[in-house]
């Protein structure tokens, strides 16, 4: 039996079986979860039914977090498939793509950062407002989003997005504050850079990678299995103590400071 | 038909999820075998696995058919 039997899972963020959000259903589908899904739009409904269909699924909700109403929507059709909720993942993130690259002050407008900030943290928030009522009565509810380092260090290209991960990071905290007298808990993952479509965006990303497998203490970079693994653990029972945690999956690589000197791996 | 020929035929087929005998070298991915951008980019991120390369995004948008992707590898291999 899986650590996640019984529970009930709405997962937004998955665009394909590179994106996070695949390595966290496939890790939750394993522990038993039962699983549901989330899509921006029409364009995409096709490739998430897909995704949902490969784990057992067949609730598949339109929720473009970018609109109060489409969240609404998306979880009053969820509370008539069940009847409560365990666990939130938010894996959904975006910038203009010409403002993740060069020189932040330059490049980032007034309108960039306002999306940037509306989808990638305001709009956890958000969902979180809409899971709250059918999280209420259920054993640890959880909920959990995707962060990376950006939010704490300044990371070239990186950019605008590394201030929305700053304020997504701190919506964490404030949201653990809130919602912890109720018994849910709200973390929160920092993974290594991984190459996802989203990441495509981001210019110089292979050198990124490059520079993490070669500086982090493992040597390598972090798989989507790898973060699927630790957001199936963060939101079951056996995590039921943490909350409020902004936990790294990334080989190590935040905590070295002197990066680029490294031996290499014994290995290679 | 050349080994990289057949690979980036095989990387196609894999993506998109089409038959073999649709991509045919003149094939446009997105005019004939339906790819949306999400898929180009998978497709390219694909290329670059399979053949171990990294494609600069101003030369990916420029690999819209499958003799564009084969001449890329060609010309873009040590």
């Amino acid at each position: 039996m899986g650590f996640l039997t019984g529970k009930r899972a709405i997962i937004a963020g998955i665009a394909s079986n590179k994106s996070i959000a695949y390595g966290i259903a496939q890790a939750m589908h394993r522990e038993g979860a039962e699983l549901a899904f989330t899509y921006q739009n029409e364009r995409l409904k096709g490739r998430v039914e897909k995704f949902a269909n490969e784990f057992g699924s067949d609730i598949v909700l339109e929720c473009d977090v970018g609109s109060d109403e489409s969240i609404d929507a998306c979880f009053a059709e969820l509370g008539k498939k069940w009847d409560g909720l365990d666990i939130l993942i938010h894996s959904i993130g975006f910038a203009p793509k010409e403002e993740l690259e060069g020189s932040i002050v330059d490049n980032t407008t007034r309108e960039g950062s306002k999306i940037a900030h509306d989808i990638s943290a305001y709009s956890f928030l958000a969902m979180a407002k809409a899971a709250r009522p059918l999280m209420k009565g259920r054993e640890n509810p959880s909920m959990l989003t995707l962060s990376y380092l950006g939010a704490v260090s300044a990371i070239p290209n990186y950019n605008v997005m590394g201030m929305a991960k700053a304020s997504l990071e701190s919506a964490v905290r404030f949201m653990a504050s809130d919602l912890g007298p109720e018994g849910i808990r709200v973390n929160c993952i920092s993974a290594g850079p991984i190459r996802t479509l989203a990441a495509m965006g981001i210019k110089g990303f292979r050198k990124m990678l490059e520079q993490f497998s070669g500086a982090a203490p493992l040597r390598r970079n972090v798989t989507i299995e790898e973060v699927g693994n630790a957001a199936a653990f963060l939101s079951s029972d056996l995590a039921s103590g943490i909350t409020a945690e902004i936990m790294y999956v990334d080989g190590g690589y935040s905590t070295v400071g002197m990066t680029g000197i490294n031996p290499p791996a014994e290995s290679e | 038909m050349s080994d990289v020929e057949a690979r980036v035929k095989g990387v196609v087929v894999e993506q998109l999820g089409v038959d073999e005998s649709e991509v045919t070298n003149a094939a446009s991915f997105v005019d004939d075998l339906g790819a949306d951008s999400l898929d180009t980019v998978e497709l390219v991120m694909a290329l670059e696995e399979e053949f171990g390369t990294e494609i600069p995004d101003e030369e990916a948008e420029k690999i819209t058919t499958v003799q564009l992707a084969i001449d890329y590898v060609n010309n873009n291999q040590g």
